[in-house]
């Protein structure tokens, strides 16, 4: 199984470090699995032009293709303007319409306001539900008050991402199990 | 008028022909993949077989990238014309768009007298974009390089003097594109996919459309047609005057268990390579309801789903792509072998159109 963390923003430092968290929880509960860290910020990804993904260079290829290649996907966001960054919408924009189909995508959430708390279920659940992702409905919220200098300071999201990383890992096998059985009655 | 400049007489029934992409993919039961001379010499066996099986019409696919054997697809329907007598010829498609319309007229009214006139242009704008850039063209202009040398190629096959100036190529003056075709002209066909605004623009310019259908319920298709029987009414054509041609994935075996069997495989690694993505197995299994539009599954089966298909859209022409995904040449063979034993005379005998229809 392949998870790929997704760090979808340039700017700040809560979402990976909210990230980090999450990859070290994953390494520890589940080390077969295989884990790959994208930070947005350490990549050069160009803009969408509309070609397939496999046919960019570079940066923009590799995460393209490290994302269409996983099973499942944690995206971690800060809230920008009362959305998610362009730099993360960009990524959905450089794949296919259903580069989601087959695949589980978690959420981790930080805002600098507990007013951001919903951007994520209506802005971002409904891209992942389009491109064909089977969510984890549960997403963890964060805001500033739970970090100190990059550092989670509150046990409970501590709890919760350890919880998030539980529900993305059981929900792909669950998910790839069944669509394994189902697609051997097929009988082709 | 009628459907006669198309070559196209609707008292013989539903015509059945054949397309290939030219896609060169290794057969993926055994992993190793032909050479690309023998995949281009097996295209042309293949046109052969289907003449002597009855098809009527064979046509070969231009895509610029990798896993394609056929970027010079005229060429090589230049050596099925000569290999061949009846069965009638075209490109499927010919990406109008990176090319110059006056050499593409050139080498099929070429290929029209070769074969004694049996040939036809089916004029796309390509699906897989790697030609923009290696033909030197800007993919940002895709529709307007379609739009403008699609109508400079319908130009030249109406008249034989012609006057044009655009924006991609440079102007003509009093130029007469020689070697006429043996009738004086081609049925050039417009290659239309997906939502139904190309479909529209096909029924605007008064030219019969070609449309691809690869998966889905026929009745999801059955708006493209119907839109553009009204766009002809519209642009003041009569719908009767112009064929509609469909062209999907077609794979035929003794039981509809043993077609799935075979066909999926293929198909399975012929998209993950040439779109990154394969066709789910659920929406695969779909392929079995009558109402699907993917002729996959036992002659009788096929027989039903095609006569269904006609039933929903009356169109003229329907073009199986059998050999998509390096579908070993035994199996080709054994599909033309059924087409010709089983299900051609059957989808002739309940289409074919008496003269008062």
């Amino acid at each position: 199984m392949k998870v790929v963390g997704l760090s979808g923003s340039k700017v700040g430092s809560k979402t990976r470090t909210a990230m980090d968290y999450t990859i070290k929880a994953l390494i520890e509960q589940y080390p077969d699995i295989e884990v790959t860290l994208i930070d947005l910020a350490e990549y050069d990804v160009q803009f969408s032009d509309g070609r397939d993904y496999r046919e960019y260079e570079g940066d923009t290829k590799y995460v393209a293709e490290m994302i269409m290649d996983a099973d499942a996907i944690i995206i971690g966001t800060p809230i920008f303007q009362a959305s998610i960054p362009a730099t993360l919408k960009n990524i959905f924009d450089l794949l296919p319409e259903k580069a989601f189909r087959d695949k589980v995508v978690s959420m981790l959430v930080t805002a600098g306001s507990p007013k951001h708390y919903l951007i994520a279920e209506q802005q971002l659940k409904p891209i992942l539900s389009y491109m064909k992702a089977q969510v984890v409905q549960t997403y963890v919220f964060m805001e500033e008050k739970d970090f100190y200098r990059k550092e989670i300071v509150n046990d409970d999201i501590i709890f919760r991402i350890q919880r998030l990383v539980e529900d993305t890992v059981v929900l792909s096998e669950t998910y790839t199990n069944i669509r394994k059985a189902k697609e051997e009655q097929y009988g082709f | 008028m009628g459907m006669e400049k198309y070559r196209i007489d609707e008292s013989k029934g539903l015509e059945f022909g054949i397309y290939t992409l030219g896609d060169h993919i290794q057969n993926p039961a055994t992993g190793k993949r032909i050479s690309a001379q023998q995949r281009i010499k097996e295209i042309i066996e293949m046109a052969k077989l289907a003449e002597q099986a009855g098809i009527d019409f064979f046509s070969v696919g231009e895509s610029h990238q990798e896993y394609f054997t056929t970027q010079a697809h005229s060429v090589v329907l230049s050596a099925i014309a000569q290999a061949t007598e009846k069965i009638k010829l075209g490109s499927s498609a010919t990406i109008i768009s990176t090319s110059d319309p006056v050499r593409v007229y050139e080498d099929f009214s070429t290929i029209d007298l070769i074969s004694n006139g049996r040939t036809e242009i089916i004029a796309g704008r390509a699906s897989r974009i790697g030609l923009f850039e290696l033909l030197g063209y800007d993919v940002r202009d895709y529709e307007e390089l379609y739009e403008e040398k699609f109508e400079l190629l319908l130009k030249i096959n109406e008249e034989e003097v012609v006057n044009w100036e655009g924006k991609y190529r440079a102007p003509l003056r009093n130029a007469e594109v020689i070697p006429r075709p043996v009738e004086g002209s081609l049925p050039i066909w417009r290659a239309v996919g997906g939502p139904p605004a190309s479909a529209i623009k096909a029924g605007f310019q008064g030219v019969p459309m070609y449309l691809a259908n690869l998966g889905g319920p026929a009745s999801s298709f059955k708006m493209s047609v119907d839109a553009y029987r009204e766009a002809l009414r519209r642009a003041g054509h009569n719908p009767k005057d112009f064929p509609i041609a469909t062209a999907g994935w077609f794979y035929a075996a003794e039981t509809t268990q043993q077609a799935m069997q075979e066909a999926y495989p293929h198909i399975d690694i012929g998209l993950r390579l040439i779109n990154g993505q394969s066709y789910p197995k659920q929406q695969f299994a779909q392929a079995q309801d009558t109402r699907s539009v993917m002729n996959i599954g036992s002659p009788q089966q096929i027989i039903e789903k095609i006569l269904y298909q006609h039933e929903t859209f009356d169109h003229q022409r329907y073009i199986a792509q059998m050999d998509f995904g390096g579908v070993p040449f035994d199996k080709l063979m054994k599909n033309i072998e059924l087409i010709g034993n089983e299900i051609l005379p059957a989808v002739k005998k309940y289409t074919a159109k008496g003269k008062e229809d």
